[in-house]
């Protein structure tokens, strides 16, 4: 189990190959990569800017990555996510879900990228060419994705902890 | 009570600072409490709690309700809906 907040690039083959060495039990690996889109409503953006809460994102993430290891039977499991400005085509975020088997690597790539969207404290500015940055809405369809995990996401009382 | 309130994204940038540390008067026992308290304390307050549902808080870099009480909290974050991934 391991999460990462960079501002670095990461290459996923390089990750996959660092996280499953010497493990001939893994039979799965799905990887999953968030790329930053040219474009936001039509709009060309020149940059993507991601803000994020130091502490709390590596706690949350962990804590992502800890649910997906007791819903799921997983060998290994990575979570790479950056901060800083990035441009059009670059890397975001990065899972990784090693399993013996491939439902239980898919469903919790799935899963992590979910959960992970709805709670990890990032946050997304787009800056169009005309120099104006747009703070990225949260999208209602993220939720949606959530509720099937049967999650309430970032919602949770403290006292239910 | 002093606690240290940290403010992220579109939060940040319509109080115009990133934190700073307050001596919380007595009476303030909630989330919302606080949200209230601090909205009055001038316009660029009021503006960043304008849409209460549309900030989140974190206590002690934990998630919580409006609700939640502050307890014996050190830090206290307000941020809208995150957006990574």
């Amino acid at each position: 189990m391991t999460i990462r907040v960079q501002a670095e690039d990461f290459d996923v083959g390089a990750e996959v190959r660092q996280l499953t060495a010497g493990n001939t039990d893994i039979g799965a690996v799905v990887t999953f990569t968030g790329t930053v889109r040219g474009a936001a409503k039509g709009r060309p953006i020149v940059s993507m800017t991601l803000e994020h809460y130091p502490g709390m994102t590596e706690a949350e993430l962990a804590r992502v990555e800890s649910e997906a290891h007791g819903r799921w039977p997983l060998d290994a499991t990575l979570i790479v996510h950056r901060y800083g400005e990035l441009r059009p085509g670059d890397n975001i975020v990065l899972v990784i879900a090693a399993s013996r088997h491939r439902h239980a690597a898919f469903e919790a790539a799935e899963f992590l990228m979910d959960y992970l969207k709805s709670s990890a404290p990032f946050w997304k500015k787009e800056t169009t060419a005309d120099g104006v940055g747009r703070w990225v809405d949260a999208r209602e369809t993220d939720l949606a994705a959530l509720a099937r995990w049967n999650l309430q996401g970032h919602s949770r009382s403290r006292a239910a902890e | 009570m002093t606690v240290q309130l940290l403010y992220f994204a579109w939060v940040r940038e319509k109080i115009g600072r990133s934190g700073e540390s307050l001596e919380l008067p007595p009476g303030i026992v909630t989330v919302a409490d606080l949200v209230r308290w601090l909205s009055a304390r001038g316009p660029e307050y009021a503006e960043a709690f304008a849409r209460p549902d549309l900030v989140r808080a974190a206590l002690d870099q934990s998630h919580v309700k409006p609700e939640t009480p502050l307890g014996r909290v050190r830090e206290i974050a307000f941020f809208p809906p995150v957006t990574g991934g």
